[in-house]
C-alpha cells in the first residue's frame, strides 16, 4: 500500500460504547494512562475517520488504529507511535484501539517473522502524514493562508505570522473532504520525536489491573464451554468412541466427534492435520466439561502411512506422513546415523572434498536439540459462531489471513461473511499462526447451532504437537599447516525438516564451503518456534565456532571479525544473505559493553555468540557462574541492530525475554515423546526457567543508526542458546553438545 | 449443584454450582471476574494466584466448598483504581509483554510485600518462584517488586 490507499472520507457518528455491536466496542478501546486520569471517553462525540488508521474527534481525541495481532511484542503501542509520529500528534491524547482482520483497509496483519513493524513501517508513516496534510490544508483553507505557513506542533495547527492556532479537532470534519496528494512528504529520522522515545505499553494499565482483554476471557450470553479430546499419541488415531456416561454428567448439552479436514483436502501453509478426528464434549461450564471427559470411553488405533497435498502458497508438493509411534531416543540414533552420510547439496563453494583431504587438522562436532512446545500461558482457545452462512471468530491468533482463508474453504463460506476479531494474545512464538483450534471451534458451533469458545487444558496444548522440530547439526572445518580455514562444511537434519541456511554465515567467508541437509518423514507435526530454524542452528554454529576459534588459537570474537571482514573483502558467492558490516557491528558493539578481554570479577566465565536472521544482527556475552553445584547465568550483555528502534524501553524488554527464553529453553527446554506419546504434558514435567534461574542483569545495547526498521521479536533469541553453550564450556571445562543441557550437569553429578 | 456464599472483594455473591468447582472457574465463569487467569489447574504456574484472607492461593486448587467465610481478593480487588503500589510500579517498570501471567505475578508480589515489606533478593526470588512468565519479565517483574517495596 503506498499513499493511494483506500482513502475513506466520511464523517461517522459513533457512540463509543458502540450499542447494538455482538462484541462491545470498549473492549478492544486502550486509553492512555493520563487519559484514564482525567475527563475521561469523548462520548456521542463527532469522529471523523481518515483512513483505516486515524479517528479524530471534534473536541480532538486522536484515536489510531493497531493493526497488527499483538502477542507481547508491544505492536499495540508501536505501531501508533509510528502513526502519531508522522501525525505529529500529542501522543498523551491519542487511545489505541485494536483493528478488526479487514484487508480492505490495512497490509498485512499477521504477527510473526519479525515483520510487524518492517512491513507497517511505510504505510503507517504515510497514513500519519496523509492526515497531518490534510489538516494543514484545511487550516490554509480557512484562515486563507499559503499551505506552507501552516505548521503543526503536538496536534496543533498553527500559523505563526497571524497567531492562530487550532487543534487538530477542529479542522477534522473539513480536512476528511479533502483529497490526498500522491506524494506526502515523510519526516527526516532526526525530527522524530515520539519514535524513538519510550513510551508505555497502551494496555499496561488493563493488564495491572485484569481486564478483560484476552480470547480466554471473552464470553457472550449463552455461550457453550467445548473441550476436544485428541489421541493420547502421534501415530494414534480414534477408533471408536462411547460418550453416553460423559452426556449424563450434569451441565453437559452434546458429546461428538468432528473432523478437521476431509481426505484429499490440500492443506495451506498454516493448515495442519495433528490429529484429524477429535472427541467433543459441550457443556455450560469449563469445570463441568473438564469433568465429563473423565467419564468418555475412547478408544484409539494405529494410523497407516498416508500421502498428504501440501499446498505452500501455490507450491504444490506431496507429503508422506509414517505410520508408527515414534521415540525420541529412536530419533537420535536415526541422527547418529544419517551423521555419517551425504545428505541434499544445498550450497557448495570451491572443492571441499579436496580441501578436507588435504587438511593438517579437521575439527567434526554433532549437536543435537528435542522438539520443544510451544507453551504459552494462555492455552489454544476460541469463541466461534458459526451458522450455514455466516461466521464470527472473537480469538488471539497470528495469521488472521491464513486462518480466514482455511476457513472458508472448510466450511464454504465467502471470506467477506467471515469476520475475526484479534483480541490480544497470552503469548504466541509461533504456535497461534496454526489456526485449527478456529476450524475446531467452527465445526463444534455449526454442530450445536449455539456460540460456544472452544477451550484447551493446558495438558491438550501441551500434547497437541506443532512443535519445534527435533535437530541436529554436524559441522566440519578443515585447516591446513599455516593454521588458516580452508573448508567449512554443515550438515543438518531433522524430523520432520532440517534447519540449514545454506548462504548465512559463515558462507562467502571461506573458499571451499559444502550445506547439506536431510528431512525424515513423521506424523509429529512441527511449527514456527520463535525464530524457526535459527533457534537451533545459531546454537550449533556458534558452539562449533567457539571450539573452532580455540583449536585455531584465537580469540572468538577475533575469527569472527576476520571472517567477517573476508566475506565483506572477498566474498564467496553472490547470494550470501547477510551484511557483514551490519554482523560485525554488533559483536564490535558487545566486545565493548562487555568489557571483553578483561578479566572478568568473582568467579564469572564469560561466553560470547552473535547470529544475523530475520533481518537483523544480535549478539551476547554471557557471564557464568557455579551457584549451589550448577552453572548459573549471572549477567547477560546484549548488542543489536535492528535499524530504527521505535520504542527503546520496550524494545529492551524484548530483548530481555529473548534472553531469559534463550537461557530456559537451552537449559532445560525439552518435549521427549516415547511410543508417540510426548511425555511432558504439564508444567509440573515441563520444566520452564523460574525467577531464581534468571540472570541478575541482561543490558541491553542497540546500534543507532537510520536504518528502516528490520525486525526484533525473533533475531535476539538464537544466539543465547550459543552464548550459553559456550559460557558452559568456560565455566565446567566441558563442551555441551545436545540440547536440553541441563540433563548434562546432572549426569555430572551421579544423575538425578 | 450448591449454593454458597462467598466473600469477593468485599462484596458478598452467591454461586450455585458444584461443591469440587475450583475457586478459579467460580470467578472467572461464575463472578465474570476473568482478571484472574487459567494456566496450568495443577498449580505450577502461579497465573490463579488469588488472596484468600491475605494468602496467596492456587485458585485452580481450591474447591469452591472449602472457602466459607474466608475473605477472597482477587486483581480486582486489590485496589479500587490500579494504585496498589505493586501495580503502579508494574506501570512505571513496563512489565508486561504479552501480559497474561500477570494478575498472577501481581498478586503473588502483593501478598509478599503484605507479609515482608523489605524483601531481599533471596526472598523475592524464593517467593516468586512459582510464577511462570513464558515471555521472560523476571528481571522487570523483581524491579517493580523492589521500587514497590521502597513505597
Amino acid at each position: 500500500m503506498d499513499n493511494n490507499y483506500n482513502r475513506r472520507s466520511f464523517i461517522k457518528v459513533t457512540a463509543l460504547s458502540g450499542g447494538g455491536m455482538l462484541l462491545g466496542f470498549n473492549w478492544f478501546v486502550n486509553r492512555t494512562q493520563r487519559q484514564m486520569n482525567a475527563a475521561g471517553t469523548p462520548a456521542d462525540s463527532d469522529w471523523t475517520e481518515f483512513n483505516g488508521y486515524i479517528s479524530i474527534s471534534s473536541d480532538n481525541v486522536i484515536r489510531i488504529m493497531a493493526p497488527n495481532p499483538e502477542f507481547g511484542q508491544n505492536v499495540k503501542t508501536s505501531l501508533p507511535m509510528i502513526v502519531a509520529e508522522e501525525l505529529d500528534a500529542d501522543w498523551g491524547t491519542v487511545e489505541v484501539e485494536q483493528a478488526s482482520f479487514d484487508t480492505s483497509l490495512y497490509v498485512r496483519q499477521f504477527a510473526g517473522g519479525s515483520q510487524s513493524v518492517r512491513t507497517t513501517w511505510k504505510p503507517l508513516r504515510n497514513a500519519g502524514a496523509s492526515a497531518r496534510y490534510l489538516l494543514r490544508q484545511a487550516a490554509a483553507n480557512a484562515w486563507n493562508v499559503p499551505f506552507e505557513e501552516v505548521s503543526t506542533n503536538s496536534g496543533k495547527l498553527i500559523h505563526e505570522k497571524s497567531g492562530k492556532s487550532a487543534s487538530y479537532g477542529e479542522f477534522a470534519t473539513a480536512a476528511a473532504s479533502l483529497t490526498v496528494p500522491k506524494d506526502v512528504p515523510l519526516k527526516s529520522p532526526a525530527d522524530f520525536r515520539i519514535i524513538r522515545q519510550s513510551q508505555k505499553n497502551v494496555d499496561g494499565h488493563k493488564i495491572v489491573t485484569g481486564k478483560p482483554m484476552f480470547g480466554m476471557d471473552y464470553t457472550e450470553p449463552g455461550m457453550l464451554i467445548a473441550m476436544i479430546e485428541h489421541p493420547p499419541a502421534f501415530g494414534l488415531k480414534l477408533k471408536s468412541w462411547d460418550g453416553s456416561r460423559a452426556r449424563r454428567m450434569p451441565g453437559i448439552k452434546d458429546v461428538f466427534t468432528i473432523s478437521l479436514f476431509p481426505e484429499g483436502y490440500e492443506r495451506e501453509s498454516f493448515d495442519t492435520r495433528t490429529f484429524n478426528e477429535l472427541v467433543v464434549v459441550v457443556g455450560n461450564t469449563t469445570w463441568e466439561v473438564m469433568n465429563a471427559r473423565k467419564k468418555l470411553q475412547v478408544e484409539w488405533e494405529p494410523v497407516k502411512e498416508k500421502k498428504e497435498t501440501v499446498n505452500a502458497f501455490g507450491n504444490k508438493r506431496e507429503e508422506t506422513i509414517p505410520a508408527g509411534l515414534e521415540s525420541s531416543e529412536r530419533h537420535l540414533e536415526i541422527m547418529q546415523e544419517m551423521a555419517g552420510k551425504p545428505a541434499r547439496q544445498l550450497r557448495k563453494d570451491g572443492d571441499p572434498e579436496k580441501a578436507f583431504a588435504e587438511a593438517a587438522r579437521i575439527l567434526e562436532r554433532t549437536y543435537t536439540a528435542p522438539f520443544l512446545a510451544h507453551n504459552t500461558m494462555e492455552p489454544m482457545n476460541c469463541f466461534a459462531r458459526v451458522t450455514d452462512t455466516e461466521a464470527l471468530f472473537v480469538a488471539p491468533l497470528q495469521a488472521p489471513e491464513f486462518a480466514e482463508r482455511s476457513l472458508s474453504k472448510r466450511l464454504g463460506i465467502p471470506v467477506d461473511k467471515i469476520d475475526i476479531r484479534m483480541t490480544r494474545m497470552g503469548g504466541g512464538f509461533g504456535r497461534r499462526a496454526y489456526g485449527h483450534y478456529l476450524i475446531e471451534a467452527a465445526l463444534i458451533s455449526q454442530k450445536i447451532k449455539s456460540a460456544v469458545k472452544l477451550v484447551y487444558s493446558r495438558e491438550d496444548d501441551m500434547t497437541y504437537g506443532i512443535y519445534r522440530p527435533a535437530y541436529t547439526a554436524t559441522y566440519r572445518a578443515a585447516l591446513d599447516a599455516n593454521n588458516n580455514l580452508t573448508a567449512f562444511h554443515v550438515k543438518g537434519g531433522g524430523f520432520p525438516e532440517h534447519p540449514v541456511a545454506a548462504n548465512r554465515f559463515p558462507a562467502g567467508a571461506v573458499d571451499n564451503y559444502l550445506a547439506e541437509g536431510w528431512e525424515m518423514p513423521s506424523n509429529i507435526t512441527i511449527g514456527a518456534f520463535r525464530a524457526p530454524r535459527s533457534n537451533f542452528i545459531a546454537c550449533a554454529e556458534q558452539s562449533f565456532l567457539d571450539e573452532l576459534a580455540e583449536l585455531m588459537g584465537k580469540d572468538p570474537i577475533d575469527l569472527r571479525l576476520e571472517l567477517l571482514q573476508r566475506a565483506k573483502d572477498r566474498p564467496i558467492g553472490t547470494s550470501n544473505d547477510y551484511d557483514a558490516d551490519r554482523y560485525a557491528g554488533v559483536l564490535k558493539l558487545v566486545r565493548e559493553k562487555s568489557g571483553w578481554g578483561n578479566s572478568t570479577a568473582n568467579g564469572l566465565h564469560r561466553g560470547v555468540a552473535a547470529y544475523f536472521c530475520h533481518n537483523s544482527y544480535a549478539a551476547h556475552v554471557i557471564d557464568m557462574r557455579m551457584r549451589d553445584g550448577q552453572p548459573y547465568v549471572e549477567q547477560v550483555f546484549s548488542a543489536v541492530d535492528c535499524g530504527i528502534v521505535v520504542n527503546p524501553d520496550a524494545a529492551s524488554n524484548m530483548v530481555e525475554g529473548a534472553v531469559v527464553d534463550g537461557i530456559g529453553n537451552a537449559l532445560y527446554g525439552e518435549l521427549r515423546i516415547r511410543d508417540g506419546a510426548p511425555q511432558q504434558r504439564n508444567f509440573n514435567t515441563y520444566k520452564m526457567i523460574r525467577m531464581h534461574e534468571v540472570p541478575k542483569k541482561v543490558e541491553a545495547h542497540f546500534v543507532r543508526n537510520d536504518i528502516d526498521p528490520t525486525g526484533l521479536g525473533e533475531p535476539p533469541f538464537p544466539p543465547v542458546f550459543g552464548a550459553v553453550a559456550n559460557a558452559l564450556y568456560k565455566t565446567t571445562g566441558k563442551r555441551f553438545y545436545k540440547q536440553p543441557f541441563s540433563a548434562g550437569f546432572e549426569t555430572e553429578q551421579g544423575g538425578k | 449443584m450448591a449454593k454458597f456464599n462467598l466473600k469477593v472483594n468485599g462484596e458478598s455473591r452467591q454461586v450455585d454450582v458444584d461443591p469440587s468447582t475450583p475457586v478459579l472457574w467460580v470467578l472467572r465463569e461464575h463472578l465474570n471476574l476473568t482478571g484472574t487467569k487459567y494456566g496450568c489447574g495443577v498449580a505450577s504456574c502461579g497465573a490463579c494466584t488469588i488472596h484468600l484472607e491475605g494468602m496467596p492461593v492456587r485458585s485452580c486448587q481450591l474447591p469452591v466448598s472449602t472457602v466459607k467465610q474466608q475473605e477472597i481478593t482477587t486483581i480486582e480487588g486489590l485496589s479500587a483504581s490500579g494504585d496498589h503500589p505493586v501495580q503502579e510500579a508494574w506501570i512505571e517498570h513496563d512489565v508486561a509483554q504479552c501480559g497474561y501471567c500477570q494478575a498472577g505475578q501481581i498478586m503473588s508480589a502483593a501478598a509478599l510485600l503484605k507479609n515482608n515489606p523489605n524483601p531481599s533478593e533471596e526472598d523475592i526470588e524464593a517467593f516468586m518462584t512459582g510464577n511462570i512468565c513464558r515471555c521472560g519479565t523476571y528481571l522487570r517483574i523483581k524491579q517493580a517488586i523492589v521500587a514497590a517495596s521502597q513505597k
